[in-house]
C-alpha cells in the first residue's frame, strides 16, 4: 500500500503551549502579593513580601541546602521503599483475590490514623534519627501506589478476558499480557500522588522532632519570627515536590513508549 | 480434519440477579448442525441467546444441559481450539497492529520471528500492509476490525465463531468488509458461525441462515441459501434474494 509522505502540514496546527498559563497565573499572584504587602504596609513577620522571601532564600542558602539534603534523603528513601512495596502488594492484591480481601481493609485503616499521633509515637520508640521519618514517608506513600495499581489491575474487561481464554492464555498470562500494561496508567497516577506526599511527609515527621531537615528548620524559623525564612522553606518544598512530579511524568512517557514494542 | 459443529438439545439457564434459585432461561432445546467449511449465520432478536450460544461453543461457559461436538471433541471436557471474535475489536491499545495480530502465537509460545515472516502475505490480503507498526488508535474502524479478524484467523482453530464482527461499522465500510470476507472465506474455507442482526448480511454471506426465537432462544428455522459462489453484490437485487428475506422476516415476526 502506498503511503503519502508527511507534508509537514500537521505541524502547522500545533497547539499553543498551554503550559505557560499556570506560570502566568502564578506570576500575577506573586505580583498581587507584593503589591498587597507594600500597599497595606504589612509587617514582614506577619506576611513577608515575595522579594523578602527570595532574599531569605538567598541569604540562608547554605543552611537551607544542608537541611534540604536531609529531607530529600528521607523522602527518597521512604518513597523508594513505598514504591517497591506498593508495586509488590499491588500485584499480589490484583492477582489473588483472597490477598486483596485480607489486606485491603488493613491498608485503609493505616490511612485513617492521623500522622500527628503516629509521628511522636515513632519518635518515642525509635528516637530522632532517620528511621522514624522514613517509616512515616513509607506509610504516606505506600497507600496511593498500591491502591490505584490494584484498582486498575482488577478493572473488569470480560470481552478481553474471554478472547485471551479462547486463545489459551491462563490466569497468569492474561494478567501479564493484558492486566499489567493496562494498569500502568493507574500505577503512575498513584506514583504522582505519592511523590507529592513524600516531601511533605518527611517535613511533617521532622516537625515532631529531628536534628536536621526542612521541618525542624521551619519550626526554628517560626519560633524566632523569621517568617521570611519559613516561606523560603515552603518554596523549597513546593519546588522539590514539583520536580519529583515532573520526573514521574518523564518516566511515565518513557515507559509507555517502550511498551509500544515491535 | 472434521470441523463440523453439532449441537444437541442444548438448554442453558443463567442465574438471576437474586440468589433465590430463580434463573433466566436463555437457550431452550437448541439443535443445530453446521457442516465442515460451511458458512452459517445466526439471526434472532436481541437477548435471545446468540452470544451465549457462541460462548458455550467456545468453551467459555460449561454449566449447561445437552451436548456440543466440535468434530469429535466436546468443549465441555476438553479445550478445543477455535477462532473467536466479538463486536469489540479487543485490540490492545499499547501494542502495534503486528504484535496485536501475533498475540495468539505469542500465547502459544510459538516462534514469533517465523510467524512474522509467514503472515506477510496474510497481512496484505487483510488490507493491512504498511500499517504493521501502527497503534490501533491510528487505524480506521474497518482496519481495526480486519486486524482483529486476522488475529482471530491466527488462533488456529478450524472453526470460526464471529459475534457481530461488523455491527459497529458504518454501512459503507460494512459492505466492503462483507465483500472482502466472502472473498477471503471462499479462498481459505473454515467453518464459520456468524452472528448478525443484519438480514442482508446473513443472506449475502451464508450457505445457511439459522433463525432463532425470542428468549429462551431456540432454532425456529433454517434457510439454505442457494446462491453460487463467488458471491456478487448484484445478488441483493434479485427476486430470489427478496424471497429469502421475506421468508426470514416472517420467521422473525412469528
Ligand atoms: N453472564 C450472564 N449472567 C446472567 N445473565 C446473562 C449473562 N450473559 C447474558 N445473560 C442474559 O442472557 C440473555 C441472552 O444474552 P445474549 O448476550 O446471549 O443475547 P444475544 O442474543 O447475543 O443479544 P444481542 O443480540 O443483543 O447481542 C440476556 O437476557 C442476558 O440478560
Ligand atoms: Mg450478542
Amino acid at each position: 500500500m502506498k503511503k503519502l509522505k508527511n507534508t509537514g502540514q500537521k505541524n502547522k496546527y500545533k497547539e499553543p503551549g498551554l503550559g505557560i498559563i499556570p506560570v502566568v497565573i502564578l506570576g500575577i499572584f506573586v505580583l498581587l502579593w507584593q503589591a498587597l504587602v507594600d500597599l497595606l504596609k504589612i509587617q514582614p513577620f506577619i506576611l513577608p513580601s515575595p522579594i523578602k522571601v527570595f532574599k531569605a532564600l538567598y541569604d540562608e542558602r547554605r543552611l537551607l541546602l544542608t537541611h534540604t539534603l536531609v529531607t530529600v534523603g528521607e523522602a527518597l528513601a521512604g518513597l523508594g521503599i513505598a514504591i517497591v512495596l506498593g508495586i509488590i502488594f499491588g500485584l499480589l492484591m490484583g492477582y489473588y483475590k483472597p490477598v486483596r480481601v485480607a489486606l485491603y481493609p488493613v491498608f485503609v485503616i493505616t490511612q485513617t490514623i492521623p500522622l500527628i499521633i503516629l509521628a511522636p509515637l515513632f519518635a518515642v520508640w525509635l528516637g530522632f534519627g532517620f528511621l522514624p521519618k522514613i517509616i512515616i514517608v513509607v506509610l504516606m506513600c505506600f497507600f496511593p501506589i498500591s491502591v490505584t495499581f490494584t484498582q486498575d489491575l482488577i478493572k473488569p474487561d470480560e470481552d478481553m478476558d474471554n478472547i485471551l481464554k479462547v486463545m489459551g492464555a491462563g490466569k497468569w498470562k492474561s494478567f501479564r499480557l493484558a492486566r499489567i500494561p493496562q494498569a500502568l496508567s493507574g500505577l503512575f497516577s498513584g506514583l504522582k500522588i505519592a511523590v507529592t506526599y513524600s516531601i511533605t511527609g518527611a517535613v511533617i515527621s521532622e516537625w515532631i522532632g529531628a536534628k536536621e531537615g526542612l521541618g525542624i528548620y521551619m519550626t526554628r524559623a517560626m519560633t524566632s519570627f523569621k517568617t521570611a525564612v519559613l516561606f523560603a522553606d515552603v518554596v523549597i518544598i513546593i519546588v522539590l515536590s514539583l520536580a519529583l512530579y515532573k520526573l514521574v511524568e518523564i518516566i511515565e512517557k518513557k515507559v509507555t513508549k517502550n511498551l509500544e514494542y515491535v | 480434519m472434521d470441523n463440523s459443529i453439532r449441537i444437541k438439545e442444548l438448554n442453558m439457564v443463567y442465574n438471576g440477579p437474586d440468589d433465590d434459585g430463580t434463573g433466566l432461561g436463555v437457550l431452550q432445546n437448541v439443535n443445530l448442525e453446521v457442516q465442515g467449511n460451511e458458512f452459517v449465520s445466526i439471526l434472532g432478536p436481541s437477548g435471545c441467546g446468540k452470544s451465549t450460544l457462541l460462548k458455550l461453543i467456545a468453551g467459555l461457559e460449561k454449566d449447561y444441559d445437552g451436548d456440543i461436538y466440535l468434530g469429535n471433541d466436546n468443549p465441555r471436557y476438553k479445550r478445543v481450539p477455535v477462532c473467536y471474535m466479538l463486536q469489540k475489536d479487543c485490540l490492545m491499545p499499547w501494542r502495534s497492529l503486528l504484535s496485536n495480530v501475533l498475540l495468539p502465537i505469542e500465547i502459544k509460545n510459538g516462534d514469533l520471528k517465523k510467524a512474522r515472516n509467514e503472515i506477510q502475505p496474510l497481512i496484505a490480503e487483510f488490507g493491512l500492509a504498511g500499517f504493521e507498526n501502527y497503534k490501533p488508535r491510528q487505524l480506521s474502524g474497518g482496519m481495526r476490525q480486519r486486524a482483529a479478524l486476522l488475529r482471530t484467523y491466527l488462533m488456529d482453530g478450524e472453526i470460526m465463531l464471529l459475534d457481530e464482527p461488523f455491527a459497529a461499522l458504518d454501512e459503507i465500510t460494512r459492505m466492503q468488509m462483507q465483500d472482502w470476507l466472502t472473498s477471503v472465506w471462499e479462498k481459505h474455507k473454515k467453518t464459520v458461525l456468524f452472528v448478525t442482526h443484519d438480514i442482508d448480511e446473513a443472506i449475502y454471506l451464508s450457505d445457511k441462515v439459522v433463525v432463532m426465537s425470542e428468549r429462551p432462544g431456540t432454532v425456529i428455522g433454517e434457510i439454505k441459501i442457494d446462491f453460487q459462489r463467488p458471491r456478487k453484490r448484484e445478488m441483493i437485487l434479485t427476486s430470489r434474494f427478496s424471497d429469502y428475506k421475506k421468508n426470514i422476516i416472517e420467521l422473525l415476526r412469528a
